[in-house]
């Protein structure tokens, strides 16, 4: 048993940490809860060294089959720590400024940290669902936490309804699963399927209910209604973090439930996730052209880019998961700089999200627009940034399958895609400022920020180590 | 330690792109220095690349000054740089041409000089990335790398309606690219890797090649341009600041022709036959129908944009006429001549666009206006200007004895022993040129004065007469004695129409 505890030493220091933060503010008269703050950033660094060290040359499984130690959690468990600690970063600044800080906001967060990392590395549909629900009753609060603001309650109202049918049509497919093979395991469930004992209509039809609550999780088309709104009520630095860790571990789910549990149905699948591919490919990248809120455009970028990630699983092989992962990760990177700007452009009682509000940022900080000019080429995959070699990881595994249309299909909507990117830049470059207002924002912000979009610069540059490491995850 | 030795198409890559980026950071507090310093990385890459004429050997098949190292070790795609016969003189008048741009800005550029110096620097080390690659992959990132700083200066330096232009330029170019990567993608899986030389050798079938040309035609027709898809360029030029549009012309076009080259021949070529009417066809359209287009053109840039076409129509006439010529001859000397006077026309058309949009950035410097109309009897008041650009004129109509004429004189010929009337339709391009070039002149530099502001013109300056001699001497010293440029390329490209005329079908 203690072997087994010690696999998992991660997520209970994290537990006890998240616990930890919880009394300590109970305790704090500061307003701007520092002590706190700190707090959960030391919890992240300390769980990230800790899911570092855990690191098991082999793959093994405790807790009654229903929890996984592999390389590809460990990696997603270290990116999601990583990245949140990232956001939090971001997030307090933004917080302060508009002077919404509450303890909770740090405990909310570190669980759904928690919920994340579970979802990592599950391997019953059990545990799947519980980290799955930890996470998103966190992410409902968080985004109703600035409660004076009638767009933020009914962005968390409509997430919270939404997020119920997802996960009620999740549970709909699982207990249909169950039904058919008697076992929540997911490696029993693909031995069950493979032994081809089974009607295979009906465990198409529970597969069908599973994958609709992990479209409804990454925000893909059909199931895309929640995304801009939420992005746009939530307080931008809530909309910072459900943009990026979460979407880490939704990829997880997928994995773990489709590859994991049901890859002995992957033509099915693979049918199944190219219709929602290619329309959150056609959502997103045509509806975003036609936005004037900068979180409302990144959010249909967003559903375009769960498109592209799709195609990675669509290719139905290692080397194609592998570039799923590297797609999401690098997402989450460009995603977390581009709303890190936002935070950075605003002011208290004023949030840059309008498109208009980058009118002419080249001369009110060249720095910052070359920075935002980076991430911009990079979300629309050109050369030499990071976005380019994600697409180009995914469409790679795409054509090595066979599935030649389909990466057609996928560049001309990233074609479509450039175009709104490119009007930021336009915006940014080519047009006169509104205000000469000096950009207000503290030292340490501005540093990450930097650092931010050169990783995207550095990476895109050098793809090599972090393509080791994705493929590595798949493998190993 | 030789030259040989030296990573020097490494060094012809990176030293624009790293002074570039040094422009970048220096910024427009230190203007003059940026100047200076913009000209000397100019010409010191300009020096690396005649080190390369000097030191490359013409009577050698494979590939020159090689540079390999991995770069992706993930997927074997390599850092892999290395020149022939048909790059060597496409990089030469990349780094000549990037000179003249940064003359051209130095009084002219009024707004952020300094980052307009970096954006060319940045640019000429992506165009020079461009014709060494060897790697499909590292060739690609050169490719689309290329379009950001042409966007920004455009969108940035250009004229009122920039942002459209610019924006067009950018998904126009982007779509075509987009459709390469997947090629190169596809032919990955086949050959086992990105290395361009490996994907000449793969067979293929007749469908996949079909679909393969195609792609790598979109890429390459948007790039050139040819008829339909040319409509992104008379935009961009007319917008872009004078040094874009040198860029544009002399350079980026011929990026096109030389995919063409590189990839659409010889890993695609019996699409290649299979597709040849049609090119040729498309060819004859850009060089009949845009010469027209180009007679009634009022504003001066547009007209030497459609011209451009007109001209470009030409090479790509020369690229894909061996396949006839070959068909009805059995001959490689006819085929030959094509596609080496195809090349002579790209590398003469980038002195001669390049010099006729200086003509006209010289006139719209001192008056603010590209329109026909509103010139008439330049040459009183500049007369050394007017007979600069009588001179260039005159080589963009293809008078014998400039550089426009070598070219064009070689396809037509070779036409002739693939169809008297595709020679017969090529050759009409003597009298369109002639018509739309001169008789824009006549009305520009001739004729009576009617307007106070074109008596009041000062001639053009030491600079300006510099920048406009250094292109008079090559556009003469062309046209009289060619032969160094056939002497590059006559052994790759007679390499090149071998491999491209054997069947690899499967």
């Amino acid at each position: 048993m203690s072997a087994e505890l010690a696999l998992a030493i991660p997520e209970i220091t994290l537990l006890l940490l998240a616990c930890l933060v919880l009394i300590v503010d109970a305790f704090s008269n500061d307003p701007d809860h520092k002590l706190s703050y700190w707090l959960t950033q030391a919890s992240l660094l300390l769980t990230l060294s800790l899911v570092l060290s855990v690191n098991p040359p082999v793959t093994q499984v405790i807790f009654d089959n229903s929890f996984i130690s592999d390389s590809m959690s460990t990696i997603l468990k270290a990116f999601i720590c990583g990245i949140t600690f990232v956001v939090f970063l971001y997030s307090f600044e933004y917080l302060k400024e508009n002077k919404l800080v509450k303890g909770e906001y740090f405990v909310l967060g570190l669980f759904a940290v928690l919920g994340m990392m579970i979802m990592a590395s599950a391997y019953s549909l059990l545990s799947v669902y519980l980290g799955l629900e930890l996470l998103s009753l966190s992410l409902y609060a968080m985004v109703a936490m600035n409660r004076e603001s009638p767009a933020a309650s009914e962005a968390a109202m409509k997430y919270f309804v939404l997020g119920a049918l997802a996960s009620g049509m999740l549970l709909y497919g699982i207990s249909m699963i169950y039904g058919l093979t008697g076992t929540i395991q997911l490696s029993a469930i693909a031995d069950a399927i493979a032994s081809d004992s089974i009607n295979k209509s009906f465990l198409v039809f529970g597969m069908i209910f599973m994958i609709i609550g992990i479209a409804f999780k990454l925000g893909a088309a059909p199931f895309h209604m929640w995304v801009p709104d939420v992005y746009q009520g939530a307080p931008t630095s809530v909309t910072l973090f459900i943009s990026t860790a979460p979407k880490l571990a939704a990829f997880a789910m997928a994995m773990r439930i489709l590859v994991d549990g049901l890859y002995p149905l992957v033509e099915d699948w693979q049918a199944i996730l190219t219709i929602l591919a290619v329309l959150s490919m056609a959502v997103g990248n045509i509806i975003a052209i036609s936005q004037s809120n900068i979180k409302r455009m990144l959010a249909y970028s967003t559903i375009a880019h769960v498109g592209y990630l799709f195609l990675g699983l669509i290719a139905g092989t290692q080397a194609g998961f592998a570039g799923a992962m590297f797609y999401i990760i690098s997402y989450a990177m460009m995603s977390m700089g581009a709303f890190g700007m936002i935070i950075l452009l605003g002011r208290f009682n004023f949030e840059a999200e309008n498109l208009e509000d980058f009118k002419g940022l080249s001369e009110r900080s060249p720095w910052f627009a070359f920075i935002m000019m980076c991430l911009m080429f990079s979300m629309a995959g050109i050369p030499p940034f990071l976005g380019f070699w994600s697409k180009w990881f995914v469409l790679k595994e795409l054509v090595a399958s066979g599935f030649v249309a389909l990466a057609a299909v996928a560049v001309v909507f990233s074609i479509i895609g450039a175009y709104y990117y490119l009007r930021i830049i336009k915006l940014m470059y080519f047009d006169k400022p509104e205000s000469m207002t000096a950009i207000k924002a503290s030292k340490q912000m501005r540093v990450v920020l930097t650092a931010n979009g050169l990783l995207i610069l550095l990476l895109g540059l050098l793809p090599d180590s972090l393509m080791q490491i994705c493929i590595a995850a798949l493998t190993g | 330690m030789t030259i040989t030795q030296l990573p020097i198409l490494s060094m012809l890559i990176w030293t624009p792109i790293i002074g570039g980026i040094w422009a970048l950071i220096a910024g427009d507090r230190q203007e003059q220095t940026v100047k200076y310093f913009s000209l000397a990385v100019s010409v010191i890459t300009f020096v690396f690349s005649v080190m390369l004429y000097l030191e490359f050997d013409t009577s050698v098949v494979e590939m020159q000054f090689v540079e390999q190292a991995s770069w992706i070790s993930a997927f074997d795609i390599q850092y892999y740089l290395g020149i022939d016969g048909i790059a060597l003189p496409l990089i030469l008048l990349t780094s000549f041409t990037t000179i003249l741009v940064v003359l051209a800005a130095w009084e002219v550029i009024e707004k952020h000089i300094s980052y307009y110096m970096a954006a060319f620097l940045i640019l000429t080390g992506l165009m020079n990335g461009v014709f060494a690659a060897l790697d499909a992959i590292l060739f690609y990132v050169f490719w689309e790398a290329m379009l950001i700083p042409m966007f920004i200066i455009i969108g940035i330096w250009g004229g009122p309606n920039r942002v459209y232009a610019t924006i067009k330029f950018f998904l126009y170019t982007f779509l075509g690219s987009v459709f390469m990567l997947v090629a190169f993608l596809y032919l990955y899986v086949k050959a086992g890797s990105f290395e361009i030389e490996m994907m000449h050798s793969v067979p293929l079938s007749l469908l996949a090649q079909q679909f393969i040309f195609v792609a790598f035609f979109l890429a390459f027709a948007v790039k050139i341009p040819m008829w339909p898809v040319h409509t992104w360029l008379p935009d961009a030029h007319v917008e872009a600041p004078t040094g874009g549009s040198v860029i544009l012309a002399a350079i980026m076009l011929k990026m096109g022709g030389y995919g063409f080259l590189r990839f659409s021949l010889p890993i695609t070529p019996d699409a290649s036959l299979y597709f040849d009417d049609f090119m040729i066809v498309l060819s004859l359209i850009a060089v009949v129908y845009i010469g027209f287009v180009a007679l009634v053109q009022e504003d001066m840039k547009k007209l030497i944009a459609y011209s451009s076409i007109s001209h470009m129509g030409f090479v790509t006439l020369g690229f894909f006429i061996p396949f006839s010529i070959y068909a009805n001859t059995g001959q490689l000397s006819g085929a030959i001549m094509g596609v080496e006077g195809a090349m002579m026309q790209m590398i003469s058309h980038g002195f001669i666009s390049a010099a006729m949009f200086l003509c006209v950035g010289v006139m719209y410097d001192r008056l603010h206006s590209r329109q026909i109309k509103d010139y008439g009897g330049v040459v009183n008041s500049m007369p050394y200007f007017a007979a600069f650009m009588m001179l260039f004129a005159m080589a963009n109509s293809g008078l014998p004895g400039t550089s426009g004429f070598v070219g064009e004189f070689l396809v037509i010929l070779a036409s002739f022993q693939s169809s008297f009337w595709i020679a017969f339709f090529a050759a009409l391009t003597l009298i369109l040129g002639a018509a739309y070039t001169l008789w824009m002149y006549k009305r520009v530099v001739f004729g009576d004065v009617t307007r106070e502001e074109v008596a009041e013109l000062k001639d053009i300056n030491g600079r300006e007469a510099l920048i406009l001699f250094l292109l008079a001497v090559m556009v003469l010293a062309f046209g009289i004695y060619p032969a160094p440029v056939f002497d590059v390329m006559h052994v790759t490209v007679e390499n090149l129409i071998n491999h491209s005329l054997q069947s690899k079908l499967l």
